[in-house]
């Protein structure tokens, strides 16, 4: 399985975490994170536009720094396209490590990424209104911790 | 070059992506966007705010000082909000 996946198709977080207990026991830790559309302000449904190639390397290229920063035993990131519905799953990040402070960091560092730099939009429809997600400046400064001298 | 446009922005344009040869005077994504306004309403209305605009030349995320050449693959984008 590749570590990262960009498809239509729903995800089964079971499966997905099993994949990453390598069995061998060197994983101590697997931390996850399961992306849901949240159904508020009446959304009925959530399209999600992407830049095909571009979201891979993007999402790759912060695969390889988390790994750089974080003894990483195993990583997956899975993320959904196309039309949603709240409560669909829209996205799974988890990571296997010896220890749970690097596989909780990595996660959060991975999601904080995806969010602000992997090339994917969100339109949002509520009865007949469809509107672009805009973008949160709370993401860019969530980011911004990533970037302070270590 | 290919040009492919993204979200809200393909959404004023009408189409997802074109090819198109490199226009005379257009050295960098700057002077790219100030041609492709005068291509067209829907272009006029996508590129009205330029400061809403984010850029990725080959897939690369750049700005509008970058340097375009021929062949070059540049998308137009609003910012992202994927996770």
């Amino acid at each position: 399985m590749s570590e990262i996946s960009i498809q239509r198709e729903d995800f089964d977080p079971g499966a997905e975490i099993a994949a990453l207990q390598d069995g061998s026991g060197a994983a101590g830790a697997i931390a996850t994170f399961i992306g849901i559309v949240r159904g508020d302000g009446g959304l009925s449904a959530m399209t999600l536009d992407h830049y095909p190639g571009m979201c891979e390397s993007e999402i790759a290229v912060h695969a390889e720094e988390a790994r750089k920063r974080w003894p990483i035993l195993g990583l997956r990131i899975v993320h959904r396209t196309g039309e949603l519905v709240p409560g669909d799953r829209i996205v799974f990040v988890g990571v296997a490590s010896a220890h749970r402070q690097a596989a909780f960091q990595a996660a959060e560092f991975l999601m904080d990424y995806l969010k602000t730099r992997a090339p994917f939009w969100k339109l949002e429809r509520r009865g007949a209104q469809a509107n672009w997600v805009e973008a949160r400046s709370e993401d860019d400064e969530s980011v911004k911790r990533w970037q302070q001298p270590r | 070059m290919k040009l492919l446009y993204f979200a809200w922005v393909r959404q004023k344009i009408g189409i997802s992506e074109e090819q198109i040869d490199m226009p005379a005077g257009v050295t960098t994504v700057a002077t790219l966007v100030q041609f492709l306004r005068d291509r067209g309403p829907g272009y006029a209305e996508a590129f009205r705010n330029p400061a809403l605009i984010r850029v990725a030349v080959n897939q690369q995320h750049t700005d509008f000082n970058a340097v375009v050449r021929p062949g070059d693959e540049i998308a137009f984008f609003p910012p992202v909000t994927g996770g």
